[in-house]
């Protein structure tokens, strides 16, 4: 013990231990159950073990490696679950994605359509690794995460140039969310929810007071002064500005979302949550009334099964026939039909995989996954000792929150389908490689947040005088 | 492959899977149980003897040589720490080697309390020449209370008795 060098003991310097070594033994079960789930999938479809079943282990392992190595050199007292977790989830993701390229039906599909069939996993698996590369690089060179303060009203700009680009670049799917660069995509919106996070958090830690002081009650609610309005009017009016020149529900709820919550977590006032919800329904029914993408996709939504049956996307159907006939257990890897989804089965669609193959338990066990990723962001939020950083790692978390909730209630038919990807598991290079930037810095935050406090340094006149600080 | 197999490995990776979750929890779930400083405090109480520690103590900060004089020092049943037991320093010690040890919100006190009911130089606690500790206030504005009386003259402190200032509580220990 420490305190047998001084006289005087300040117990709460020791703080929680590293860790580390439970991380590690997290990442090696997360990695076995991927290649677990790998294995049975293979014998299922084609009777033998997959041939790449040991470079697939090795290559998750690998990578689930470097990032722990990582972690143990930049961010020694992180917490213990993220990245397990992480590393679980996009191996998962790779396993769903490889099973779904096996499927004759949709190599049909896109030979009926003229296209060749690629297989998307080993895509998939580089996107992981620059994703895992990113992760090493944000811990590496985000020596602390209050730097990110500096940069508020920056990121600010950069978030608005990333949602405003993809509306001049061509639509697709009925939706601009892209930017295309010759046969080269990314999803700007995947990387503008950490930017403005950033933004969230550095205006809010300045602005908190104002908002939550200056206030009149009314009915029980503490309503702002008209002009600290503003922000909130700016950004309600930015996210209806995206759903209508980009026809995307998904980035526009996550924006205006990941607002509301931090504004309620900045100033501890119910009102904003109120106002927050009133806006963004009457929003999003005044631009469903106008807008005929946004009509189709509520109608899909309203009516699956009359909008497949006169013509129309059968997606929603199919993933709802695909999650009833899951049950309880599943199908089991491999045997289940949800690739009669068709279109965007292994990407917005995937979690109808997930229901059909491994049932309402597995469907659980994943969604679980997701809450404890959210949990320990918001327990990164709690412990964290400076404001920015309780409002940035409360913002990521609440980001990924949102996104999981938006995705999942689209695929099950809760709300209207929107155009995003389930966190790590999706195909899509953008999603998984922004994810793992935002696991980072929740890392970073909370290696920060974990660190004990620095001992007192021995006094040398320690009889005469003592100073003990709380 | 046999259907048994597969229902086999669909069940055993539904296991796995959750198995996984469980585990998850059980690594935090030292979040939900009790803060880390009474952990400590109270395994250290119960784990380490207090003679040996004190004898450690004592060959570790090599003692001025007036302190050996105090004749009380080596007397079975006297305290050999102070500890805080309430308000913002709770957990903190301060072992007793005969020094006086002065408690208040100025910066060269002692023990620097944090608290606005806290007079700057509040009181102070020293030995006797027998050896017993002795708690004095020092003029402050909101009293010094040992066992709810407040003090108005320096009173011997039984051992294990709560001296209260503002939120701040204190005793001695053997």
């Amino acid at each position: 013990m420490s305190s047998s060098t001084t006289n005087t003991t300040t117990i709460s310097t020791a703080g929680p231990p590293s860790r580390r070594n439970t991380e590690l033994a997290m990442l090696v079960f997360a990695v076995i159950i991927p290649v677990f789930a790998y294995a049975n999938a293979g014998l299922a479809l084609s009777d033998e073990m997959p041939s790449g079943m040991l470079s697939y282990g090795l290559g998750l392992g690998l990578l689930a490696a470097v990032g722990h190595l990582v972690v143990r050199k930049f961010a020694p007292y992180a917490d213990p679950l993220l990245l397990p977790i992480a590393t679980l989830l996009n191996g998962l993701g790779l396993v769903l994605i490889w099973r779904l390229d096996q499927s004759r039906r949709l190599a049909q599909r896109a030979k009926d359509a003229g296209m060749a069939f690629a297989p998307s996993a080993p895509n998939q698996l580089i996107y992981s690794a620059l994703g895992v590369a990113l992760f090493v690089g944000v811990l590496i060179l985000l020596k602390d995460h209050r730097i990110l303060q500096r940069y508020t009203y920056i990121s600010m700009v950069v978030a608005l140039i990333l949602l405003i680009l993809p509306m001049f670049f061509p639509a697709r799917f009925g939706a601009r969310i892209w930017i295309t660069l010759g046969s080269f995509s990314i999803q700007p919106g995947e990387f503008a929810k950490i930017i403005i996070a950033v933004f969230f958090s550095g205006y809010l830690m300045v602005k908190r007071d104002a908002l939550a002081l200056a206030s009149r009650r009314f009915m029980g609610l503490y309503l702002p002064r008209g002009r600290d309005l503003g922000p909130i009017l700016v950004v309600w009016g930015m996210s209806i500005l995206i759903l209508v020149f980009e026809t995307d529900l998904g980035t526009s709820l996550l924006f205006f979302g990941l607002f509301v919550v931090m504004l309620y977590v900045a100033t501890e006032r119910t009102s904003w949550i109120v106002f927050g919800l009133l806006m963004s329904a009457a929003g999003a029914v005044g631009v469903a009334t106008f807008e005929p993408h946004v009509q189709s996709r509520v109608d899909a939504w309203l009516q699956p099964f009359e909008v497949a049956k006169n013509g129309g996307s059968d997606q929603i159907a199919q993933a709802l026939m695909a999650f009833g006939s899951g049950g309880v257990f599943g199908t089991g890897l491999g045997q289940g039909n949800s690739d009669l989804i068709g279109f965007a089965a292994n990407s917005d669609f995937i979690l109808a995989t997930v229901g059909e193959e491994l049932g309402l338990a597995g469907t659980m066990g994943l969604l679980l996954l997701y809450g404890l990723i959210v949990e320990r962001g918001v327990r990164t939020a709690l412990a964290a000792r400076d404001p920015f950083g309780k409002l940035l790692a409360i913002g990521l978390s609440a980001a990924f929150a949102i996104q999981v909730f938006v995705v999942a209630g689209g695929v099950m038919g809760l709300i209207p389908l929107t155009g995003m990807t389930m966190p790590f598991i999706a195909q899509g290079g953008s999603s998984v490689i922004a994810n793992w930037a935002l696991v980072a810095i929740l890392i970073k935050v909370s290696d920060t947040a974990r660190r004990p406090a620095p001992t007192p340094a021995p006094t040398t006149d320690a009889e005469m005088t003592q100073v003990v600080r709380p | 492959m046999s259907e048994l197999t597969l229902t086999v490995m669909r069940l055993g990776f539904l296991a796995v899977l959750w198995l996984f979750v469980i585990v998850a929890v059980q690594v935090i779930r030292s979040d939900l149980f009790g803060t880390r400083v009474t952990q400590r405090g109270s395994a250290r109480r119960a784990a380490a003897p207090d003679r040996p520690q004190t004898q450690q103590q004592r060959q570790q900060s090599a003692p001025p040589p007036q302190r050996q004089q105090s004749g009380g020092r080596g007397r079975r049943g006297a305290p050999t720490k102070l500890v805080v037991s309430e308000g913002t320093l709770t957990g903190t010690t301060v072992a007793l080697q005969g020094q006086t040890i002065t408690l208040g919100r100025a910066h060269d006190s002692t023990i620097v309390l944090d608290d606005d009911y806290a007079s700057s130089r509040h009181a102070r606690i020293y030995p006797d020449r027998d050896g017993q500790w002795i708690v004095e206030d020092l003029g402050s504005t909101n009293g010094t209370y040992l066992d709810r009386t407040r003090l108005t003259t320096p009173t011997p402190i039984p051992l294990g008795a709560p001296i209260r200032i503002g939120k701040t509580v204190i005793e001695l220990r053997k």
